[in-house]
């Protein structure tokens, strides 16, 4: 017998370290790894309410949510080999200027 | 009050010669715009006869509503035209001296480039001084009023390229304005005490007022109050600094407006305010003091003048002070008789001066002239008349006027009387003076330089090039005109004809009534004061003989002797420089560094300028935002996502 | 009793491969530890009973995602991290930030009372349970993420190859 807000706890630490990471890390793979951190944080967070609530719909919602993660890091990955081939660099901080 | 149709004619006619001259003029001959000038004005002295001719077999004054105007809760205003004995008299000189100046001024402007706009603004002015002496309320005379100052700036600054004559219209106008908001006042105590401005409202609510014997109250505060605009308007001191200036117009401007009509529009509205003024004894004391006072001063400036038209500014100044001396101690009728003949002769003055210039070339200096006589025989002799006329030389009009100003001023106080005496040895003196200079001795000038092309009307082929010569029939009609005008005009006032024409206007209880009554006897009194001034002038006369054409080396030996006191007369007392140090100066530097430096620059450009420039800080700092760097753009984010959060549980907690 | 120490023992494993990603210099160690986190989120899923999900997110995330990531990374050659010169607004503003963050919202869900315990295995999440919903009920966003798939398929297969590969594919594209 767990309390519901452990689980949302757990989900929590997971989704700040996701930022902090966003926020700290400089290698633009690393970052996406935060991202994906993130989203699966936000996942157990809805499969406990799932649970609490007993809405299977919360489970599907998750399944949802790992599609779209797997789109979008097929995606960014991809922009970020094209980024490396012109800036020869995977460090976020040397590509600020906003046009090439 | 009977209504009159026609009354309106009379100054919308010059006002449809005016626009027609003004639109049209630019394109048109000069014969055509001669005519349309003339006729207009011409057919508005015509129904001037016409109504005048009706008037005679009348009872009552005639008016005239043209239409609406202003309606406001219970103060109506309209523009309404009046007329009674006073506004006949003045509408009759006016009409037909400045017919006759209309006439001079086609000879007078013709060669000049702007001619139409000349004819067009005389006829404007004329519009305008005839609304004024028409009107039946003060809003309506008040436009006159304004209208007059208008033309006369226009007309004074004709010549708009030469600086000085812009300038003197400036300062003509500017000064008539401060005259005008004492005008105002006036009025606007009118409108709260009595709830109107049409004059027989106004008057039937002063008529049962007790005289003011204490020196303060309403009429008093009125009555002075006109009187600033009047002094304003009529060159009085210490306003009358516009008019030397004012003859830097053409010379029939300086006769219509500023000798023979507008001048004397001050007058004029004080002598229709005679209700107010009767009731108001220390009112009537400070225009008599102000009339006598400016009389003797102006008339001191003139006798060391050389320009011949500031001898004849001055001379007006005087005259005006007279007119002002004579409403003052209540013989309002005997100012409004001085009022018309002073247009005849001072017009003819003027008129005459501009033929002397004319023939010479555009030299106005007396110093350059000299033995005109010969050379100019019908100017001489028509100049000479308005001179015995303003010396006050029986049997001449003014004469008749000026007497009967001095008798009535002697009744009121032997002080007024004293100074108008001495003031009528001074103007005699100056004007034989101004005769002696201009037309005796030997010519003193230089070669006459033709100043006119070959198209001259009606210009004769004078005595030969590069003499002085007379001037064509068409100015020389009106001189003589207004010279037989100078001789009889005088013989109204016999036997007090002129003051019993005009006694309905100024009936009411007059607080200063003693003076009539001591009129039925004292008959020898009169006499024996007539004697003094006609004697006094003839003095005068005598001694600018002996300096001017006896002895001409005495002047500047008097002059070199009497030099600190010769200096400030010639320099007009400095009061213009006093003007400058006093009001202007202070006015032009407080306007500069408060009005333009710190409110227009400093507080109105600035809060333009500075919420540019702030603008222009707020998107500099905040460009920092967009730096580029993925990792701040996430620490906003994520600030922002704080504040969110933070907002949600902080609603969330209440 | 059980229970609270098996969520325990892999929540640990969860914090503690977070804070590895965080702390790691080299890309494949965060990677790595990134695989660790989901392994053992896969068994909370089981402990709450998503069986399904759980399957999903090993084979699906760990097993597809995670191997993308670790083979850009060696196709990019990523080396240790230099130390450059970061954004001063993201360790100044975000961190705190979030963190403040992060505490209302725990301070938030641990003051709710009507929070109620969840027993282990609690929703079942049967695989045909779930069929029939996402083919019933949300038959619309399954198709939509499908399409979506495709979409970053080709948009990844733009987006990576060779630049003269790209000129010659919108050229023929745009015929």
């Amino acid at each position: 017998m767990i309390p519901l807000s452990y689980y949302l706890l757990l989900s929590g630490i997971l989704f700040v370290c996701g930022v902090l990471g966003f926020l700290i890390k400089r290698n633009i793979i690393t970052i996406f790894m935060s991202i994906e951190l993130m989203l699966n944080g936000v996942n157990l967070s809805f499969v406990a309410f799932a649970a609490q609530w007993h809405a299977l719909s919360g489970q599907v919602f998750v399944f949802f949510v790992m599609v779209v993660a797997a789109a979008e890091a097929a995606v960014g990955l991809a922009i970020i080999i094209a980024v490396y081939r012109t800036r020869e660099t995977l460090n976020v901080d040397r590509v600020n200027l906003l046009k090439l | 009050m009977t209504p009159n149709p026609y009354l309106w004619l009379v100054p919308l006619l010059p006002l449809a010669g005016a626009a027609i001259n003004g639109f049209f003029g630019r394109r048109s001959s000069k014969k055509a715009i001669s005519t349309v000038a003339l006729v207009f004005c011409g057919a508005a002295f015509a129904v001037a006869l016409l109504i005048a001719w009706d008037f005679s077999s009348a009872s009552a004054p005639y008016y005239f509503d043209l239409a609406h105007w202003l309606r406001s809760g219970s103060f109506q205003a309209d523009f309404s035209f009046y007329l009674d004995q006073l506004s006949l008299v003045m509408l009759l000189v006016v009409t037909g001296v400045g017919f006759l100046i209309h006439i001079y001024s086609v000879g007078y402007m013709w060669d000049d480039d702007g001619y139409y706009r000349f004819m067009s603004y005389m006829n404007l002015f004329m519009f305008f001084m005839l609304t004024l002496v028409l009107a039946k309320n003060y809003l309506f005379m008040f436009i006159g009023w304004e209208g007059v100052g208008l033309a006369s700036y226009l007309l004074i600054g004709y010549w708009f390229t030469k600086d000085s004559a812009a300038a003197a219209g400036k300062k003509a106008f500017i000064v008539n304005r401060i005259g005008d908001f004492g005008f105002l006042i006036a009025l606007f105590l009118m409108i709260k005490h009595f709830g109107s401005l049409d004059f027989t409202r106004v008057f039937a609510a002063v008529q049962p007022l007790s005289p003011e014997t204490a020196g303060s109250g309403l009429l008093t505060a009125i009555g002075l109050l006109l009187m600033v605009g009047a002094a304003g308007k009529s060159a009085q001191i210490p306003l009358y600094v516009w008019l030397p200036d004012a003859m830097e117009g053409p010379t029939p401007v300086s006769a219509l407006i500023h000798a023979a009509t507008m001048v004397t529009a001050g007058v004029y509205m004080v002598a229709r305010s005679s209700v107010i003024f009767e009731r108001a004894p220390m009112a009537m004391m400070v225009v008599a003091i102000i009339g006598t006072l400016t009389a003797l001063f102006a008339a001191t400036i003139g006798i060391a003048q050389t320009d011949i038209k500031k001898v004849l500014a001055y001379s007006t100044i005087s005259q005006l002070g007279y007119m002002f001396m004579a409403c003052g101690v209540g013989a309002f009728s005997a100012g409004i008789f001085h009022l018309m003949t002073h247009a005849f002769f001072k017009g003819l003055l003027f008129l005459a001066a501009g033929s002397v210039i004319h023939g010479i070339g555009g030299e106005q200096d007396m110093r350059k002239m000299g033995g005109l006589r010969t050379y100019m025989p019908w100017t001489f002799a028509t100049m000479g008349i308005a001179t015995l006329a303003i010396a006050g030389i029986p049997p001449f009009a003014g004469f008749w006027s000026k007497d009967e100003i001095l008798w009535k001023a002697f009744g009121a106080s032997w002080v007024y009387w004293l100074i108008g005496v001495i003031t009528a040895f001074i103007t005699s003196f100056y004007m034989f003076r101004l005769m002696y200079m201009t037309f005796g001795g030997d010519y003193r000038g230089a070669v006459v330089q033709q100043a006119h092309g070959h198209e001259v009307y009606g210009h004769g082929q004078g005595t030969g090039h590069g003499e002085p010569h007379e001037s064509p029939g068409v100015m020389l009609g009106p001189l003589v005109i207004l010279a037989v005008l100078s001789v009889v005009g005088g013989f109204v006032g016999y036997g007090n004809q002129f003051e019993h024409f005009l006694a309905p206007v100024f009936q009411g209880a007059s607080a200063v009534a003693q003076e009539t009554s001591r009129e039925a006897g004292d008959s020898t009194l009169e006499y024996l004061l007539m004697a003094v001034s006609v004697s006094v002038a003839v003095l005068g006369w005598l001694l600018a003989h002996l300096l001017y054409s006896r002895r001409p080396e005495l002047p500047k030996r008097i002059a070199a002797s009497l030099d600190g006191l010769y200096q400030a007369v010639v320099n007009k007392y400095y009061i213009d420089e006093l003007y400058a140090v006093l009001f202007v100066k202070p006015v032009i530097d407080g306007s500069t560094t408060i009005l333009w430096h710190d409110i227009d620059q400093g507080v109105i450009d600035a809060a333009v300028n500075d919420s540019a420039d702030a603008a222009r800080h707020v998107s500099d700092n905040v460009r920092h935002m967009q730096s580029g760097n993925l990792r701040s753009y996430a620490g906003w984010i994520a600030a922002g996502g704080a504040v969110v959060i933070a907002y949600m549980v902080w609603m969330g907690v209440r | 009793m059980l229970h609270l120490i098996l969520f325990l023992f892999f929540g640990t494993i969860c914090v503690a491969g977070a804070i590895n990603l965080l702390v790691q210099n080299h890309p494949i160690n965060s990677a790595l530890s990134l695989i660790a986190v989901m392994a053992s989120l896969a068994a909370e899923y089981l402990l709450l009973g998503a069986e399904f999900v759980a399957a999903v997110q090993v084979i699906v995330y760990a097993g597809a995602i995670m191997v993308l990531f670790v083979i850009t990374i060696m196709l990019l050659n990523a080396g240790k991290e230099e130390r450059t010169r970061g954004s001063r607004v993201a360790i100044l503003i975000g961190v705190p930030g979030v963190l403040i963050g992060a505490v209302l919202v725990a301070w938030t869900l641990l003051n709710r009372s009507d929070l109620q315990t969840v027993p282990i295995g609690a929703l079942k999440g049967d695989p045909s349970d779930i069929a029939r919903l996402l083919f019933h009920d949300f038959l619309l966003p399954f198709e939509v993420t499908s399409v979506l798939i495709l979409i970053a398929i080709m948009g990844a297969v733009v987006l990576a190859s060779r630049p003269e590969a790209v000129a010659r594919g919108p050229r023929k594209d745009a015929e």
